[in-house]
Parts: C-alpha cells; sequence; structure tokens
C-alpha cells in the first residue's frame, strides 16, 4: 500500500509539475495517455484498484455500513471529517476564472478523500461543479462540469472506483456566496465534493 | 436624441388566463431607463365607454404604453389634452398640431351583452386625415389584449412593422424560500410582463426556457431530479414529457424551424457537444465532436445552420456550421474577448449574443452580411438576449443593483427599459415567435 501512495504521490507531482493535464484543447489525447499511466501504474505495482478493495473488503464494508446506518449527517459531524485538522474537513475545491485545472494547494486534499474513499468502497459522493456568475448560462453549466471532471480525473488517478462518483455541474446556478464582487466570485468558482 | 427626463412607472396586475394548470399571480413593473424624443409624438385619448362604466383594462392607457416601449413614439401625457373626442366628427385637429402631435388615436368601448366592441381610430394630424380605423370584439377578460392588438395595428400602419405587442415572452425566476432554500418559476407572460402565471416551479434550479415555433409548447432544462433533464411542456394542457436525461449536461435546447427537431447540449459523449434529437422517433445525431465547449445552439430561421458558442480557439466565441453536419465550423466573432449565447433575428439577417470584453459583458448585435457588430447595452453582467418576433427590440437580463431583472433595448440602442418582477431574481428572458 505504501508503494502505491509513493507511486501516486510521484504522478501527482509529476502531472503539476509537467505539461498541463487538464488543457482543455487536448483533453482526450490525456485521457488517453492518463489511462495509459494508470495501466501502467497498476501493472508495475502490481496493486490494482480491485485487488487493493478486496484486500480490505471484509474490515471496509462493515465500517462503511456503520456509518451509512448512522446516517450521512454524522458521518460529516465525526471528528474525521468535522475536525479543521483534518483534510477531510475541507469538501470544496476553488478554481481560477474560465479555469478547469486544480490547483496544487488542493492536491492533499484530495488525496484524503482518495484514500477514505478508496477504504470505504461503498461510500459514494457526488462531485458538484460550479462557477460564478459572468459569462453565459449554458456555458457555465459546461465549463462547471470541466471543473468536476478534473477533480474526478485526480481522484480516479489514485485508485478511487470511477462506480463510486457521480458529476453534477450546476453552472452559475447555485452560488455559494450571493455577492457580484472578486472575493464573491472566487469563492463561487468551486466543486463541492458531496458524501452521500 | 434628448433622453425622457421623466421616467414613467406603472404596474401591471395579473388576470385570468383559463389555459394554464398552474395559476400563479405575479406583478411587474415597467420602467423606461432610456427614451428618446422620437421623430414621432402620439396623443391616445381615454376611450369613451359604455355609460361611463370603469373598464377592466383602460384601453387608452395600454396602447399608450406600448406604442411609448416601442422607443418610436413620445406618447402625449392625458393631462395635457384640451379635448377628449371619441368619434372622428369630434375631432378639431388644430387643437392636436398646437400640442405638437404628429398623430392622433381616438376611441370607444361599446357593450352588447357580454361582449365589448373596441372601435379605434387613427389620424395623421398634419394631413388633417384618418388613417385607420378598426374595430375588435371581445369579451372583458381579453380587453387587454384586444388593446395590444390595436397597438399592433396602430404601430404597423405608421413603421411598416408588424407590431410585437401581443406576443408573449418566458422567464425564469428564482427566490430565497426560507433561509438557505431557493425556489425556482418558469414563467409565461404578455410581452410587458403583464399576466405572468408560472407553468413550472422546483426547488432545484431551471433554465433556459426555449419556444416551439407555434408558441405552443416550451422546452427547458430542470434539476429536480439532481441531475440535469430537459422537458418539453405543453402550454395549453400542461403535458410534460422528458426527452433528455443522459449521464452528464443536458442542456440549451434550441427548437428547429419545423418544431421536428431540438438541438441540444450533451456530455455523455465525454465533453459538451451539440446534438440534433428527432422528436417523432427519438433518434440523436451528433453535430459537433470537438474536444472543447461546445454549446448554445440556434437554428437558423430556414433550419440550414447552427449557430454555437465554442471555446475550440481556447475563449468562447460564435460559429457557424450546417444543420446537416457537412462541411467545417465558421468562427463569426472576433470583436471582444467572449461571444457566447448567439441567435438569430426572424429575417435570418442578424445575430444577437453576450459580447464580453474585460470582464463586461454587453448585448450586441452583428449584421451578417456586412459582419459589423454594434453594442446595445451598458453591462456590467447582461446575459441571455433574445430578439422580439419583429426583430426591432431585444430583451434580455440584467444585474442592477443586486437584483437580476430583465430589459429591453431597441434595436438602435436608443431606447431602454427594465421590467422589474416583485420578489427574487429574473433571467433568462425568451421571446415567443409569432404563431
Amino acid at each position: 500500500m505504501k508503494l502505491k501512495t509513493v507511486i501516486v504521490a510521484f504522478f501527482i507531482t509529476t502531472l503539476l509539475s509537467g505539461c498541463s493535464l487538464f488543457n482543455k484543447d487536448s483533453l482526450s489525447e490525456e485521457d488517453n495517455a492518463a489511462q495509459n499511466v494508470m495501466n501502467s501504474l497498476n501493472d508495475s505495482s502490481g496493486v490494482d484498484s480491485n485487488t487493493y478493495n478486496a484486500d480490505g473488503l471484509q474490515v471496509t464494508e462493515l465500517g462503511v455500513d456503520n456509518q451509512i446506518s448512522e446516517g450521512i449527517d454524522a458521518l460529516m459531524q465525526s471528528p474525521e471529517f468535522s475536525d479543521p485538522n483534518s483534510p477531510l474537513s475541507t469538501r470544496t475545491i476553488y478554481f481560477e476564472y474560465d479555469s478547469s485545472q486544480v490547483k496544487n494547494e488542493f492536491v492533499p486534499i484530495l488525496e484524503a478523500h482518495a484514500n477514505y474513499l478508496m477504504a470505504n468502497p461503498n461510500q459514494r459522493i457526488t462531485l458538484e461543479g460550479h462557477s460564478d456568475e459572468r459569462g453565459t448560462r449554458e456555458y457555465n453549466i459546461a465549463l462547471g462540469e470541466q471543473r468536476a471532471k478534473s477533480v474526478f480525473k485526480i481522484l480516479q488517478l489514485i485508485g478511487v472506483m470511477t462506480s463510486q462518483i457521480d458529476i453534477v455541474s450546476y453552472g452559475e446556478e447555485k452560488p455559494a456566496a450571493s455577492g457580484h464582487t472578486d472575493e464573491s466570485f472566487a469563492l463561487n468558482r468551486r466543486v463541492e465534493i458531496v458524501y452521500k | 436624441m434628448i433622453k425622457i427626463a421623466k421616467k414613467i412607472v406603472f404596474i401591471l396586475f395579473g388576470c385570468h388566463l383559463m389555459v394554464y394548470s398552474h395559476l400563479l399571480r405575479a406583478e411587474l413593473t415597467i420602467e423606461i431607463t432610456e427614451g428618446v424624443q422620437s421623430a414621432h409624438t402620439i396623443a391616445v385619448v381615454p376611450f369613451a365607454s359604455p355609460m361611463g362604466e370603469q373598464l377592466k383594462e383602460d384601453v387608452a392607457q395600454v396602447i399608450g404604453n406600448d406604442l411609448a416601449r416601442s422607443g418610436y413614439f413620445k406618447v402625449l401625457d392625458k393631462a395635457q389634452m384640451l379635448t377628449r373626442p371619441s368619434q372622428p366628427a369630434q375631432v378639431k385637429f388644430r387643437n392636436w398640431e398646437a400640442l405638437g402631435q404628429d398623430y392622433l388615436v381616438i376611441g370607444r368601448v361599446s357593450k352588447d351583452n357580454n361582449l365589448y366592441h373596441v372601435q379605434m381610430s387613427l389620424f395623421d394630424v398634419y394631413k388633417k386625415e384618418q388613417l385607420k380605423g378598426l374595430r375588435v370584439t371581445v369579451e372583458a377578460s381579453a380587453l387587454r389584449m384586444a388593446a395590444h392588438y390595436l397597438s399592433d395595428a396602430i404601430y404597423a400602419k405608421l413603421t411598416g412593422i408588424p407590431g410585437i405587442f401581443t406576443s408573449r415572452i418566458a422567464y425564469v425566476t428564482s427566490e430565497l424560500n426560507g433561509q438557505h432554500k431557493t425556489k425556482y418559476n418558469l414563467y409565461v407572460a404578455d410581452y410587458d410582463g403583464a399576466n405572468a402565471i408560472s407553468i413550472a416551479q422546483s426547488k432545484e434550479p431551471i433554465m433556459s426556457p426555449a419556444w416551439s415555433p407555434h408558441a405552443d409548447k416550451i422546452a427547458y432544462v430542470s434539476f429536480e431530479n439532481k441531475v440535469s433533464e430537459i422537458f418539453v411542456q405543453t402550454l395549453a394542457t400542461g403535458e410534460r414529457k422528458s426527452i433528455a436525461k443522459y449521464k452528464g449536461i443536458n442542456g440549451a435546447p434550441a427548437w428547429s424551424p419545423d418544431g421536428k427537431q431540438l438541438a441540444l447540449t450533451l456530455s455523455k459523449g465525454g465533453n459538451s457537444d451539440i446534438y440534433i434529437l428527432t422528436l417523432a422517433n427519438k433518434s440523436l445525431r451528433q453535430l459537433t465532436k470537438s474536444l472543447a465547449i461546445d454549446t448554445e445552439a440556434a437554428w437558423s430561421p430556414d433550419g440550414k445552420k447552427i449557430l454555437f458558442t465554442s471555446d475550440r480557439g481556447r475563449r468562447p466565441q460564435l460559429y457557424i456550421m450546417a444543420s446537416n453536419g457537412q462541411g467545417v465550423a465558421e468562427r463569426i466573432t472576433f470583436d471582444g474577448d467572449y461571444n457566447a449565447r448567439g441567435s438569430f433575428s426572424a429575417d435570418g439577417k442578424s445575430i444577437v449574443m453576450v459580447q464580453g470584453v474585460q470582464g463586461n459583458y454587453r448585448i450586441a448585435v452583428q449584421n451578417l452580411a456586412s459582419r459589423t457588430t454594434t453594442v446595445l447595452s451598458n453591462g456590467p453582467n447582461d446575459e441571455s438576449p433574445s430578439f422580439a418576433p419583429n426583430g426591432q427590440v431585444i430583451i434580455y437580463a440584467r444585474r442592477k443593483g443586486n437584483n437580476d431583472i430583465l430589459a429591453t433595448v431597441t434595436l438602435d440602442g436608443a431606447s431602454k427599459q427594465d421590467i422589474r418582477h416583485r420578489g427574487g431574481m429574473v433571467r433568462e428572458p425568451a421571446w415567443a415567435p409569432r404563431k
């Protein structure tokens, strides 16, 4: 498991320092590239997401079942998700204007969520993409989806099963901040990780 | 051009329209923010009513408001009128000449059982001749529509262009319902915001209303099931059908001119692309296949072309391609760094769009023959422009202070008006096509 963590960390560092993975003009090529890297990652480590899940299946499922029975609210109130010192307490990823590139500072947070989801394979999340109010509404729907997909790809690359993740984009329809200042705009350009 | 100093404010009350299933009333206020001292002055004398009966609608007032809102006329304040003729024989042209009026409208309403006959005469004051006479017979509930009909006739006679006063609009509102809950409504209203009726309500966003070519149906996006989904609703019956619920985005519906197809934005293939859905057999054809965002399709009036927004050149710009998918898409916008949500005028000669220049988003019109673009609105966050059926006026959404409101601007940019819906934010106006 440690080997995998190291490889993933290396991979993400490479991603973010090198070319822009989420350059929208070449998404598809990079999709393929990412898939190839994932394949080689799995081959070389010998730990693909299925065997990883199988490794800890029994223990993990029990834990998730308990949490589900307590309800998602209780999970969100648990120290793991509510303690400000826990990376899982951060469930909003912010973006630059007209950009869907995940900033470096959010990578450790996504790693924490990925690790939690890998340890709890029955846990599902929705990635809600949002934009600020500038520009047209349907274009902003598309932009919000690109942001959610950027987050999706990172979680997937770390090893989260795609079946655990749903995506919905609300564009500018559900602002987090109601003001019309740059500060409000920055708070509204976001992806929310919603556990369910 | 002199701005009208005096602001004209009036309130329009909703009244019954039996064809809708959900009856919710709404009130809108219309305010003329920028007007012109136009070349044409017109007096609309209060119509005589049967035995002094107080009618449900002040017909002359409705006509006067319509003409003022068109941007082509300056309407005389009735307090300045020296006489109030209601029959042609009573007209003394020199009275109206003295008041500087080019045209004069008089009329009277008579009652026959439950029917009202609304009679109108239009005069050219300087030529001292009658230009038009018209009588409309309606029930009491349709007096307002009768007035709009007469406005259409007056406008058409004097400008040579069909009026828009009997047309309708659709728009979306959101209002806070408790601390953190929002309520979304899709409204249909007369062009001036009167008779507004909510045809769909949800706790989740409603977006992108689009009128069918015969103005009998509206397609729109609803998130009521926590995912985007496109519905088509028949106005007369309230019947509703889900027509697109694919994985990912289901957005930006646009009817083909024959009403048989809808252009949609779907992301089921991995990113936002435009698809054509044939309603009869539910077949789906992918129109754009770029790796960029392609969205906000609009059909040319002949159905042969699709205008759409794409960021294939990094920033959103407008492109045109053949609706049968042949050939390559041609970029048509080069002014500003953001051009999106384009749509054609009914004659196909121009397109209206949102143009962003350094974060200032305004409404602009491009003449397709000359490729010249004119900015019509002031910004900073104007969006969702929609041509009136006669192409002379554009309705759009704008932010005023902390409110989202609707506004209209004439094609020459000279006359602007705000339409404020009471309670809540208003956006995404769509002007219905002529039936």
